[in-house]
């Protein structure tokens, strides 16, 4: 259970833009009639990609409105799952993985990387207000350590070096390239492959 | 070793083609219809048959839980739910499946439905797989297109609808009562049990519960039959696994292989050797993080299968193996794993929202040198208070890793930590000393 902090500044008022307003239509009908309630994890979900990477307590309301359930039944949720954000945490959110298979592999280089780049502390914007960065648990992405996630993308066999360099790309609004960073093929064995040869040199 | 042929994920590493055009090639889909036709007791009679014991952590006999859904569907229909709440540190094979043979799991999907009387399945992914959940939509797509599943799916004369569910962080949500609520759209608390989800599940209806790889490899065993499942591996630990070994090795990666295989093949033949040669190694971890770790005597001869890990007071549970070597700081690790429960604890039952800071904080302590000898003892005190003592299993994932370091590395923790406290009155009373006041 993670301790949020809902933000002081507050936006006056939202409302699903008409592409997010037919996506939650769509995901209602994911579920059974009169159980309209299930589809609120989406709905936060959708409503913190329209604004900007954080979800204002507005957007609570019009959500709880919406899926005709009480206001603090909504927050309860979006306070509970680690994954929204109650304050503004930039355009460019990164997530430093950094539980035990991570950080036996040098996760807390990233963070140098991070503080050095990004602000000194987590949970702080940058100077330009563009990025924040926050530690995290467990991604499951534990072969490929270390890792980190920039809103949805996974960059994986990550060190201090490469990190510095993606973050330098991501902070001048380049095109930054997810996956593995040591050129290696998904979860394989970096050139150590023992198991489905044949497909391997197939694919070739 | 496991032969080629007898892999079920042929895909793992994405040689081939994830979409329906590759899957077709890998012999998915191929007679789903005539396996569906051979009716509801004959495969849940293969799958008993397998053996096949689930494949996300707790190894409860597939066959057996499907057999608890009601025979005849009531007033409430039924639902399958699939767990894809990978979160377990150490654990990344689902996140494979799902990105390279959603197929697999789509198609077990339906002979699952079938086999427990459901006509609707919700597979909840954890939130940040929102890549792995994009690719699994795409080929959910591409099933309805081609009619595999939908109305009247492969033309076997039943409907099935499946929906992805996307979690938003809460390690809590791979735990299946946790899970249901979290469909529901409230917070991830563990539910009693009883009553079970198999009788009163999602939204009050029997609900069966399994995990990602558990309903993909369900199409193979039907194909080849549940005997050829279960000759491979142990005797009631059977088949194939995906093991994911993770930490200081050269050559860290997903592999699928027997059950049963011995721990030191795994690591010095698929994942190049422990960094620093194999006597550098300190211990192993061997199912995701909430099994106690292995130290290297152990590890020189164990093989992985349920039974022989609980024979030494561990567990396969995720089969996710993180090596740890003698650079690290083995007091310093378990801190992180600790620390990883305090932040994913529900906060439900005390002893786990407050055990597992507690925890936390003495091991932390520990790794510094600032506890006192006494504390080893009163750390595995805590872990007994907190084992057993909650609604779900998290207790015992939680306090399992710091039962197994004391267990195997007591001598080194008490060797570290000398600090003797100034106030020497009322020991016995030690959770009456607020260890913060004490003068060092």
């Amino acid at each position: 259970m993670s301790i949020k902090k809902v933000s002081k500044e507050q936006p006056d008022n939202f409302e699903f833009n008409e592409e997010n307003l037919k996506i939650a239509n769509d995901i209602i009908k994911n579920y059974p009639v009169d159980k309209q309630q299930s589809a609120v994890m989406s709905f936060l979900y959708l409503a913190q990609r329209q604004n900007n990477n954080w979800i204002p307590l507005v957007a609570m309301k019009y959500i709880a409105k919406l899926l005709n359930m009480p206001y603090i039944k909504v927050y309860e949720v979006a306070t509970f799952y680690s994954m929204y954000n109650l304050s503004p945490v930039g355009k460019y959110f990164v997530q430093v993985c950094t539980t035990t298979p991570c950080m036996i592999r040098g996760a807390y280089k990233l963070v140098e990387a991070c503080k050095e780049k990004i602000s000194k502390s987590q949970n702080t914007l940058s100077k330009d207000g563009k990025c924040s960065w926050v530690e995290v648990e467990c991604l499951g992405a534990c072969v490929n350590a270390p890792m980190m996630q920039i809103n949805e993308d996974y960059f994986e066999d990550l060190d201090k070096e490469k990190t510095s360099k993606i973050f330098d790309k991501m902070l001048n609004d380049e095109d930054i390239e997810p996956g593995s960073y040591r050129g290696r093929v998904n979860s394989e064995p970096e050139n150590n492959r023992k198991t489905l040869m044949d497909l391997k040199n197939a694919s070739r | 070793m496991l032969q080629d042929k007898d892999r079920i994920f042929q895909n793992l590493y994405n040689d081939g083609d994830s979409g329906i055009n590759g899957a077709i090639k890998r012999n998915d889909w191929s007679n789903t219809k005539d396996l569906i036709s051979k009716g509801r007791d004959w495969i849940i009679d293969e799958v008993k048959l397998s053996e096949l014991r689930g494949r996300g952590g707790a190894g409860f006999p597939t066959g057996l839980k499907w057999s608890f859904a009601p025979k005849e569907v009531g007033s409430r229909p039924h639902y399958l739910v699939i767990n894809a709440d990978e979160s377990e540190p150490g654990t990344c094979k689902d996140r494979d499946i799902l990105r390279f043979e959603p197929h697999k799991l789509i198609e077990g999907c339906l002979l699952a439905s079938y086999a427990v009387n459901a006509h609707t399945c919700y597979i909840y992914i954890r939130g940040e797989y929102y890549f792995e959940g994009q690719r699994l939509q795409k080929a959910i797509d591409e099933a309805y297109k081609k009619n595999l599943i939908g109305k009247n799916a492969s033309n076997s004369g039943w409907d099935l609808d499946i929906y992805i569910h996307y979690g938003a962080g809460a390690y809590i949500c791979g735990e299946e009562t946790a899970l249901l609520e979290s469909l529901e759209g409230k917070k991830g608390q563990p539910r009693l049990k009883p009553p079970f989800p198999a009788l009163v599940g999602l939204y009050g209806c029997p609900t069966i519960i399994n995990n990602v790889e558990t309903i993909a490899v369900i199409p193979t065993i039907l194909r080849r039959g549940g005997k050829w499942f279960s000759s491979l591996g142990k005797a009631k630990n059977t088949g194939t696994k995906i093991f994911c070994i993770s930490g200081n090795v050269n050559k860290p990666c997903n592999v699928e292989e027997e059950m049963g295989v011995p721990l030191k093949i795994l690591i010095e033949k698929h994942a190049g050797g422990v960094v620093g040669g194999w006597d550098n190694l300190k211990a192993v971890i061997p199912g995701g993080s909430s099994m106690p770790l292995l130290p290297k005597e152990i590890c020189d001869t164990i093989t992985m299968d349920f039974d022989s890990l609980v024979k030494e007071k561990s567990g396969l549970g995720t089969a996710g193996i993180v090596v740890i070597n003698k650079d690290q700081d083995i007091i310093k690790c378990m801190a992180r794993i600790a620390r990883f429960y305090k932040h994913e604890s529900c906060g439900q039952c005390t002893p786990c929202r407050e055990g597992s800071g507690w925890m936390w904080r003495m091991l932390e302590r520990m790794a510094k040198g600032e506890a006192s000898k006494d504390e080893v003892n009163m750390l595995m005190d805590v872990t007994k208070q907190i084992e057993g003592h909650t609604i779900c299993a998290f207790g015992e994932g939680s306090s399992w890793p710091v039962q197994g370091l004391i267990r195997h590395f007591k001598k080194e923790i008490e060797e570290r930590n000398n600090f003797n406290p100034l106030v020497k009155k009322d020991r016995n009373i030690p959770y009456l000393v607020d260890q913060h006041l004490l003068d060092k």
